[in-house]
């Protein structure tokens, strides 16, 4: 077993789906609150409506390419890296991994070409209802998705024969209670995404003075869905710690950085895990029972230690502990920005706040981080297994693999990736700097289903001066 | 179920070589064409499919991964090298397509990274055929080639042919879709595509008698196998009447139909192995259960649904495309 191809293989997973999760956390959130403005335009008949919707449907396109082209390569991925994990859970991943492939791609592949060229074609709510397909096809793609990595979490529903998972029961692993805590954690979390990165776009048109119209509306809707969703994404958030209590303790006790076993729990807010020598240096510990309360919803219940864990068994305990305070972090701020700016709306005084209106737009990283630290926290917490508990990430790899090759494909990546990652992001920049267009939306002649980035071409159209502005 | 999912996997990779070698082929041709106008129709011949034919492949490797593990594992691992060079070749021409309009200075980057994206793919294919051809090294069920393995020459030659025959149906398509300049340019390019491909196979038969490959005595114990060249024949004849006559669209469906006799010749050669005499199709099709479940959710109902949706993108998009569109 070559152990430094193991490193650069996990290095190299870690970074290509860390760079693919990017573009899913957004699109995901975008699609439904496209969907939403699409139904309000409708409904209302406001033409803002629908000068907003053509404007971030030109934004959701590129980045849903980027989703897409850095999908194929998970896909390959498992082979590539990870061939002994799929040799023996391919009959319990390969099917979950086809209904992704199949019912999401079929839902936004269809409707996506309607959603680009079918708005004089097709009748208004038959375009409606394809900008809720493509939603709906997103939402199953992160469905099967997280009923696979929660199968990976929290094995069940299968057997073990010739060395491989069978699957003997697909409800089970469709259905548990895992996956009905995360679904709805990494949905809510795409969609705390999609109303950040709106609200902050506004934000910044009404710092710039532009786009008053159409700035109000994506600020105010922005924060208002925040200030709706992030409690029931704190709720969510706390069930998925009770999972990970009950079937992951080695992942919990490096979580909350707890070593000895306790009855009832206390509760690190802030510590320096010294790993060497099995203690907490700098701590800032809140008192029994806090930490069975906030784990097992008791006063009394124990809490399991690293120490009682043997050591081979451990995960890294940093990472997972500093990732899940980040996590929480970039919530709790959400939570205060979403709340006082949809106060301040709601008393109209929110336009003429300059700080907040700062703060606002500067957050739009804030769910991005807090995503990427969130699976962080899972993913590293789940070590030494990648199938939790019975089988480890060590033996789960193509085993004969050389490091030579785990670092010419490291290197590709990441060159690769850097390169379209630049000017992904340089494109999407100048069109929101652009911001909506007044005109009267035409379809670039070049845009055409199946090509959703396309849209962008609109970007040859002259860009507004902005030099114009102070004379 | 098994031979269920045997037909799925084989209308898949097939509709992807079929599909995606169109569009790839276009890259190919693209690197030698110069002038914005004659480039940019070619882009326009391809830009509404390349993006639909290339989940294709995406559908092929889920097919594999569910339906077949052992050989998913097997070839992705074996061909790593091979098979993230070609991934990326794939994003490069992927997102060359659409950048390439949104700057002109640096337009080179874009055009040299979708003609040099579609060559690294294309022979990066050809090459995996010829290198499944040619045997893997396997030892107790595991690849023991090496990091390099798959390199010899007949699979090099492989990746030759494979990039010709792409342009070929590249051209083919472009003389389908285009007018004007880029039809005669296409035009030309046919017949001289047309015998490099036949040279091509002519080759790779010979190299074949020398080598006494073992799939060549699977041609011999099986004389009912020579249908499928047979079909391939009737094609070339057909083919080079309707290069004579300069008919726009016979030579696309006569080049198709080569593939197809070709495709067909080497999967039945293969039978019934998946990864030629070391897996054969039951020692690695997935248990019952998993097959059950996605013939039901996925098989069934779904792949004929995804099936149509092809078709009818393609109706949206059948006619000539016009020489000034693409600016
Ligand atoms: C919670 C969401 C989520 C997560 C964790 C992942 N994906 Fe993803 N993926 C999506 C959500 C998504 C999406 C929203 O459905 C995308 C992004 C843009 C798009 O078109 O579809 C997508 C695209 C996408 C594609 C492109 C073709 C298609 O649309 O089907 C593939 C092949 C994959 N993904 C495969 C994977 C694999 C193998 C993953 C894990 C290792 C993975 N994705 C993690
Ligand atoms: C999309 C968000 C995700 C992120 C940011 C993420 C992050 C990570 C990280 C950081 C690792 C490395 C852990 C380590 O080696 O210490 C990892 C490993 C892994 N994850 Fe995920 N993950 C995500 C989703 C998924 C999903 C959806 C699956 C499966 C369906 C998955 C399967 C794996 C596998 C197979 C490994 C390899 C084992 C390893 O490298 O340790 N991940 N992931
Ligand atoms: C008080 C607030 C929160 C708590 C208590 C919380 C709790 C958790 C826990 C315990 C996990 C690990 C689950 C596992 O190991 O499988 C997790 C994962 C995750 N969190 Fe949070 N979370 C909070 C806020 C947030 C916020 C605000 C976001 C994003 C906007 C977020 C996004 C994620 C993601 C994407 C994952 C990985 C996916 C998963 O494992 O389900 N979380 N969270």
């Amino acid at each position: 077993m070559d152990m430094t191809a193991l490193l650069l293989s996990r290095i190299q997973f870690a970074f290509t789906i860390t760079f693919h999760i990017i573009f899913p956390s957004f699109t995901i959130g975008l699609a439904a609150w496209l969907t939403v403005i699409e139904a309000m335009a409708l409904a209302t008949g406001r033409p803002v409506y629908r000068v907003i919707f053509e404007f971030w449907l030109k934004i959701f396109g590129i980045a849903f390419g980027m989703g897409v082209v850095s999908g194929i390569v998970m896909a390959f991925q498992f082979g590539t890296n990870w061939s002994v994990l799929s040799k023996m859970t391919g009959p319990i991943q390969g099917p979950l991994l086809m209904y992704e492939t199949f019912w999401a791609f079929m839902l936004e592949a269809s409707f996506f070409g309607v959603l680009i060229f079918g708005r004089s074609r097709v009748p208004p709510w038959f375009y409606l209802f394809s900008t809720a397909m493509v939603a709906l096809g997103t939402t199953f793609s992160a469905f099967f998705i997280m009923v696979n990595n929660s199968w990976m979490q929290v094995p069940s529903g299968y057997v073990m024969e010739n060395g491989a998972f069978v699957p003997d029961d697909w409800t089970k692993i469709l259905f548990n209670s895992v996956v009905w805590s995360r679904f709805p954690h990494m949905l809510l979390a795409a969609y705390l995404t999609g109303a950040f990165c709106v609200a902050a776009t506004g934000a910044w048109y009404v710092l710039r003075k532009v786009c008053h119209a159409e700035a109000r509306i994506m600020l105010r809707m922005g924060l208002g869905l925040a200030a709706v969703l992030m409690p029931i994404q704190l709720l969510f958030g706390h069930l998925n710690g009770e999972y990970v209590n009950t079937y992951q303790p080695s992942k919990m006790a490096a979580i909350e950085g707890r070593w000895n076993d306790e009855k009832p729990g206390s509760e690190v807010l802030f510590a320096w895990p010294d790993v060497e020598h099995r203690r907490n240096l700098f701590a800032i510990t809140l008192p029994p029972p806090l930490g069975s309360l906030i784990d097992s919803d008791s006063l009394t219940a124990a809490e399991t230690g690293l120490n009682s864990i043997p050591p081979e068994n451990w995960p890294p305990v940093v990472l997972p502990f500093f990732a899940f305070r980040i996590m929480v972090g970039c919530g709790l701020v959400m939570l205060g920005l979403a709340w006082v700016g949809s106060y301040l709306s709601y008393k109209h005084r929110l336009a003429y706040n300059r700080p907040l209106l700062w703060l606002t737009f500067f957050s739009f990283p804030l769910p991005f981080i807090a995503i990427i630290t969130g699976w962080f926290t899972a993913e590293v917490g789940r070590q030494p297994w990648v199938v939790f508990g019975v089988l480890r990430t060590a033996d789960a790899m193509t085993p004969f693999l050389t490091t030579t090759e785990a670092t010419i494909s490291l290197v590709i990546f990441c060159a690769v990736y850097a390169f379209i990652f630049l000017f992904g992001t340089f494109y999407i920049y100048r069109l929101i700097r652009t911001g909506p267009a007044r005109k009267p939306f035409e379809v670039p002649h070049l845009a055409v289903p199946n090509r959703p980035m396309s849209l962008a071409d609109e970007e040859l159209v002259p860009e507004p001066s902005h030099t114009g502005a102070g004379e | 179920m098994v031979m269920f999912w045997v037909l799925l996997l084989a209308i898949s990779i097939l509709l992807y070589v079929l599909l995606d070698g169109v569009d790839l082929g276009v890259g190919l041709l693209f690197g030698l064409a110069s002038g914005e106008t004659r480039r940019s129709a070619m882009l326009s011949a391809v830009a509404p499919i390349w993006d639909g034919n290339e989940t294709w492949l995406v559908v092929t490797a889920v097919i594999l991964w569910g339906a077949f593990p052992v050989v998913y594992a097997t070839l992705l691992s074996a061909f790593y090298l091979p098979l993230i060079v070609m991934l990326m070749g794939l994003i490069l021409r992927g997102v060359a397509f659409e950048f390439r309009y949104k700057t002109q200075r640096m337009r080179w980057i874009w055009d040299l990274s979708f003609a040099g994206g579609s060559l690294i793919a294309t022979f990066i294919q050809g090459l995996t055929v010829g290198a499944l051809v040619k045997g893997l090294q396997v030892t107790n069920g595991q690849y023991s080639g090496g990091a390099v393995g798959w390199l010899t020459p007949f699979a090099v030659l492989c990746g030759i042919g494979l990039c010709l025959g792409y342009a070929l149906l590249g051209a083919c398509w472009l003389a389908k879709k285009c007018e004007a300049e880029v039809r005669d340019v296409a035009h030309r390019r046919i017949p001289v595509l047309a015998v490099g491909v036949l040279a091509f196979l002519v080759v790779v038969f010979a190299y074949a008698l020398a080598e006494n490959l073992p799939i060549l005595h699977r041609w011999i114990d099986r004389p009912y196998l020579f249908v499928f060249p047979a079909i391939g024949a009737v094609a070339v004849i057909v083919l080079a009447l309707s290069i004579l006559r300069h008919n726009d669209h016979w030579p696309f469906y006569m080049v198709a139909l080569i593939f197809v006799s070709a495709f067909g010749t080497l999967a039945l050669s293969f039978w019934p192995y998946m990864i030629p005499f070391v897996i054969t199709i039951d020692e690695a099709a997935a248990p019952r259960s998993s097959l059950a479940f996605m013939f039901w959710g996925c098989g069934l109902i779904v792949f004929p649904l995804m099936l149509l949706y092809t078709l009818i993108s393609y109706s949206v998009f059948r006619g000539k495309v016009g020489t000034t569109a693409g600016h």
